[in-house]
């Protein structure tokens, strides 16, 4: 039932920078991601619970979701930070243990989307952690975030 | 071995006495812990003596007293295990007893408290030196005043008064149940001394038996604190000081079992399977029910004081299996079963008073036993939290510490009831054997409880903020107590087959049968079980040394650093977000609801404008323990009446008290005349 | 000479079980994946996950004391210890004569324990929660433990792990009805103590759902790590005391060659088989409200209670 991951998703994934070696050697077979929603409308929500699910497996890529940052590797964030996430969000980052990286998903983390300008939004992600790559969309579909998280650890 | 109990009594007396002339300040109080130190180090040197000799002690005194045969004291190997227990505790106790009792200067009378803990450890230390009846009922009476008076120390609190009521009452009860036990059995004997006793008991009417051991177990049961006698534990343990507390849990409820052991083992020479069975049936019941209570209690000393009721009942199962293994003439196993019973007694003793210590520390930097205001006591108290995590450990039973060798060894006497022939009777023993089981797993979690909300985590109250650790004596005595866990838990080989020494003899046990030990390996006779602790200690010590060096060959990151307590991002932390006692025993609560029963009051407050606001919301929740409730409110009630009638004789004049004085004498005169 | 043999052989069975751990954990979510419809992770995906622990920095509460940092440590040494004293290729076991089912038991507790006192040590409330419903498990399982190994040592005359294996392997005349209750109640209290479902659900990300998750969330890097695979250790010797107490046949009775293989290939095909039954079993069955686990935990009690009953009238 599972679907191979398209290469024509690569498009829509923003890398911001060089991926560390380390990190390549690190996560490159096991990579732990825990999701923090910074206000996000859930749509990219959605699409991220269809990762784990049989259509898109990311389970395949040694990809698996834990709950507590302090077990992560890498952090998922969605959504324009709002004023009341901001700290939250920072907050995860400094618990979780380092190498560390950062996928923003969805226009919103990247440009704060359709939420611009609004009174309850602080700015985007990169605002307040350092990213390591941005997926576009909005929502982007999940091969696309699967495709933007394999980018980040250096898997093509 | 007369010096020996010469300066016993000696260092007992000076410590008393100190304490009369010179009660305050620090020589005052160190010459009050350095009587009862010397007391208990020459009772412990004399119970050694005893027990590796085997040549018992005697010392009679008939002219001290002319009735009932005057004083006899003598020590054989049964009474000097317990008197080497005394003298063991006493050493720690006392020592810790100098520092500690300076808190209650200005509260209580010092003079009181120091002269009565001497009293109190000198009648402890003659029970079981007694060798006749006068001389152990009036030790036992001396050591239950004593104790009273102990209790009583804290007056302005005003429980302590209402404990000390309940414990005079139930240990005045108990002494009229072991009298009237001595009494029966001293019927057809020539004299009241402990040989002639056991001379005359196989003459006994099978009835005869079976009253005085009845008798014998509602004396010394409610001593011991088996259910359902144990009432006062809970309340008087909490109340008196912490080296006293230490004490009367170590010690002298277990005088108790050695009165029981006495009676029913050695002087009546076991008796009818029901025996056995009741006491193992006893026993299972006050281990679970003990430790049930002692989960729901969030005061650190009650909730210990549970925990005694808990370990007596394990003591119960490892007698009664013995006494049950012995009517079916199985004396390998009847010897395994008392060892096990007196093992745990010994270890009991060490870890109980450990914790009791610790507890005192705690309770003495902080001003409150109130676990829900501790906390965080791990960083200001450390080393009182490493010891009372020894006892705490040891109380669990986690190997290699003492409670795990004990509680082995009742499990494996339990595990040998398939060789008693009866079904009925041996389907005793698996039960006991799940009751023990859910006991020691219960006590486990209690004690995740106790010393996590205690020591770790945040401090909950600005009392736990400023607690500073305990002074050095207090550190010595606990110390003391915690190296003690540790060697007899590695040790037992050694101390069991002086245990299994202890019984020799007595009814029926035949030396041959105490064969326990081979070696290194703690084993048991038809081979039904073999452990060593030493090999397990050092194969965990070494395995522990080895991971950290594993680790560093496989390459493993060693960098660190120290961040916030991850609360899923919220701004900050206190004391209010981490767990509380209640809470951790809440789901234990749910399940054993039934037991329980408590009660729920729930108040809310609506706001003045809407009935869709709440205010404020009260909910109080409470567990009263129903079974005492049932058993001693109607006798309590009754007694009531019959004393508001009796009072009335109190009329206050002076003229009719000595009309009764006057009709009292008459009446003796008349029956000293008729007597003749 | 023969102690020295029997020695390197017992450290290198509980070394194999160390290696084996974590695949036998990899194992089990493999199986529930393609169950799932999916591809899922290989099996051996835990030990890429154990080694990129190793590598992680460790980020430690400001709350924490020396017991958050020793925990690890003594729960990984208490299950290597149990590694050791169980019954895995061999009998009769080159440590008999240090522990016996008994010291098994609560060696664990021992492990249990010091993870529960971690848990509280950070001051929050999902470790609170987890060490509060953990040690409440625990405590519950412990008289079905005990009362299967009492139906077990009826049996063999002994709570020797190496005498109890031998007397099943006896012959077909030691296998009872007591038995297939005893495994049953034992099968039970497996899934309690590893946190399987129903009782716990190991994949969970709701900290209201999680038991053992829960005690560990506030662990990282190399401490994780040894948590994780001491977890898995404790997934194997459950599951190969589960099948070598009431299944031993393949278990080497001597120190030959072919006796070994023979017990490398035996042990492994039980655990295969265990594995299987328990991902279906996680696949088809959901996860118990904690209040109604104590009522899984009364059956088990009483399955083990008839196997008690029954050893003892079949005597």
């Amino acid at each position: 039932m599972t679907e191979p991951l398209s290469p024509t998703t690569n498009d829509l994934v923003r890398l911001l920078h060089e991926v560390d070696d380390r990190a390549r050697r690190l996560f490159g077979r096991a990579l732990a991601i825990r999701e923090v929603d910074a206000g996000s409308c859930n749509g990219c929500e959605l699409e991220i619970t269809g990762l784990t699910s049989p259509v898109y497996d990311s389970e395949r890529f040694g990809v698996h979701f834990v709950a507590s940052p302090r077990h992560a590797d890498l952090l998922l964030v969605t959504g324009p930070v709002t004023r009341n996430m901001a700290v939250p969000l920072v907050k995860t980052y400094e618990a979780t243990p380092a190498p560390k990286l950062v996928v923003a998903v969805g226009d919103c983390a990247r440009t704060c989307g359709v939420f611009k300008g609004g009174y309850g939004v602080a700015g985007s992600v990169d605002q307040f952690v350092p990213v390591d790559a941005f997926v576009d969309g909005c929502p982007p579909e999940p091969a696309a975030i699967l495709r933007g998280i394999l980018t980040a650890v250096g898997r093509r | 071995m007369r010096t020996l109990f010469a300066l016993m009594l000696a260092g007992y007396a000076l410590g008393a006495a100190a304490a009369v002339v010179i009660p305050r300040g620090r020589g005052g109080r160190g010459l009050v812990a350095a009587g009862a130190v010397m007391g208990g180090g020459a009772g412990f040197a004399l119970a050694l003596q005893v027990l590796l000799t085997g040549a018992p002690f005697v010392l009679e005194a008939p002219a001290m007293l002319s009735i009932a045969d005057g004083l006899l004291f003598r020590i054989d190997r049964l009474g000097a295990l317990f008197l080497g227990l005394v003298g063991f505790l006493a050493v720690p106790c006392g020592l810790y007893g100098a520092a500690y009792s300076e808190g209650y200067e200005g509260r209580a009378s010092l003079r009181f408290l120091g002269s009565m803990l001497n009293l109190f450890l000198l009648t402890m230390s003659l029970v079981p030196c007694a060798g006749n009846v006068l001389t152990f009922l009036l030790m036992w009476e001396g050591m239950s005043l004593t104790s009273y008076f102990l209790v009583l120390t804290e007056t302005d609190e005003p429980e302590t008064v209402l404990a000390g009521g309940w414990y005079l009452a139930m240990t005045h009860a108990g002494l009229v149940f072991a009298l009237a036990a001595f009494l029966l059995m001293a019927t057809g004997s020539a004299s009241t001394t402990f040989g002639d006793l056991r001379a005359a008991a196989p003459a006994l009417s099978p009835s005869a038996r079976n009253a005085v051991f009845l008798l014998a177990l509602f004396g010394f049961g409610s001593k011991a604190g088996i259910m359902p006698l144990h009432v006062w534990l809970p309340r008087a343990h909490p109340a008196a000081p912490s080296h006293v507390s230490a004490l009367m849990s170590g010690v002298m409820i277990k005088l108790g079992v050695y009165g029981l052991l006495r009676v029913g083992l050695d002087l009546l020479g076991g008796g009818p399977a029901w025996w056995g069975a009741l006491l193992i049936g006893l026993g299972a019941l006050s281990a679970v029910i003990g430790v049930l209570y002692a989960l729901m209690e969030h005061d650190l000393k009650r909730l210990l004081a549970y925990h005694s009721v808990e370990n007596i009942g394990i003591i119960f199962i490892g007698i009664g299996a013995g006494l049950m293994f012995q009517t079916f003439g199985l004396p390998a196993l009847a010897t395994l079963g008392m060892v096990a019973g007196l093992y745990h007694t010994i270890n009991h003793a060490c870890f109980k008073g450990l914790l009791f210590l610790g507890a005192g520390s705690v309770a003495h930097a902080l001003g409150t036993r109130n676990m829900e205001e501790m906390g965080g006591l791990i960083k200001r108290m450390p080393r009182t939290a490493l010891f009372f995590l020894v006892g705490a450990c040891a109380i669990s039973a986690l190997p290699p510490l003492n409670g795990f060798a004990s509680e082995w060894l009742v499990f494996q006497a339990l595990l040998g009831g398939s060789a008693i022939p009866q079904l009925e009777v041996a389907v005793v023993m698996p039960i006991a054997v799940a009751m023990l089981a859910l006991a020691s797993g219960l006590a486990a979690a209690c004690f995740v409880k106790a010393f996590g909300i205690t020591f770790l985590a945040i401090p909950r109250s600005a009392l736990a903020e400023q607690a500073h650790e305990a002074p050095r004596s207090m550190q010595a005595g606990m110390a003391m107590l915690a190296m003690a866990c540790v060697v007899l838990g590695l040790l037992p080989f050694a101390v069991v087959p002086i245990l299994g020494s202890t019984l020799a003899g007595m009814g029926g046990v035949t030396p041959a049968a105490i064969e326990l030990t081979r070696g290194l390996p703690l084993q048991v006779p038809g081979a039904s079980g073999q452990m060593s602790p030493p090999l397990l200690a050092l194969g965990l010590v070494v395995l522990l040394t080895l991971v950290p060096l594993g680790l560093r060959l496989l390459g493993a990151e060693r960098r660190g650093r120290v961040g916030d307590t991850w609360g899923c991002g919220r701004i900050g932390q206190t004391p209010r977000m981490e767990y509380t006692a209640t809470a951790f025993a809440e789901p234990l609560r749910r399940v054993f609801a039934e037991l329980y029963r408590p009660t729920r009051d729930l108040s809310i407050d609506f706001h003045p404008a809407s009935k869709y606001f709440v205010q404020s919301i009260e909910y109080r929740s409470e567990i009263h323990p129903w079974i005492e409730r049932l058993l001693y409110d109607w006798p309590i009630r009754g007694i009531r009446r019959v004393a508001v009638r009796v009072r009335r004789l109190q009329a206050g004049s002076l003229h009719l008290y000595l009309f009764y004085l006057t009709l009292a004498f008459l009446v003796l005169l008349t029956m000293a005349r008729w007597s003749r | 000479m023969v102690a020295i043999i029997g020695f390197a052989l017992g450290v290198s069975q509980a070394a194999l079980a160390l290696l084996l751990a974590p695949g036998l954990v990899g194992l089990v979510r493999w199986l529930k994946a393609r169950l799932q419809n999916r591809r899922g992770a290989p099996a051996w995906q835990p030990y890429w996950q154990l080694a990129k622990l190793f590598r992680k920095e460790v980020v430690v509460s400001s709350n924490a004391s020396w017991l958050f940092r020793a925990a690890p440590f003594i729960v990984f040494t208490s299950t290597v210890a149990v590694a050791l004293l169980v019954p895995l290729l061999l009998v009769p076991l080159p440590f008999d004569g240090v522990g016996d089912l008994l010291v098994v038991v609560y060696l664990l507790l021992l492990g249990t324990f010091f993870l529960s006192l971690a848990a509280l040590d950070p001051g929050s409330a999902f470790g609170g929660m987890g060490a509060s419903r953990e040690m409440t498990v625990a405590a519950l399982a412990e008289p079905t433990v005990a009362l299967a190994i009492f139906a077990l040592a009826l049996s063999a005359g002994s709570t020797n792990l190496g005498q109890i294996v031998a007397r099943t392997m006896s012959g077909p005349a030691a296998v009872s009805p007591g038995h297939l209750l005893a495994f049953l109640a034992l099968f039970i209290v497996t899934l309690a103590e590893t946190g399987r479902l129903p009782i716990d659900n190991p994949a969970t990300h709701l900290e209201l759902t999680m038991i053992h998750e829960a005690m560990v969330l506030e662990y990282s890097g190399r401490y994780l790590a040894l948590i994780e695979w001491a977890a898995g250790l404790k997934l194997l010797i459950f599951f190969s005391l589960l099948s070598n107490l009431f299944m031993p046949w393949g278990v080497a009775t001597g120190i030959t060659a072919s006796a070994i293989t023979l017990a490398v290939a035996s042990l492994l095909v039980k655990l295969v088989v265990l594995a299987a039954v328990v991902a279906v079993l996680e696949t088809r069955i959901a996860k118990l409200r904690l209040f109604r686990v104590p009522e899984l935990l009364s059956v088990s009690f009483v399955l083990a209670l008839l196997a008690v009953t029954s050893s003892f009238l079949l005597r």
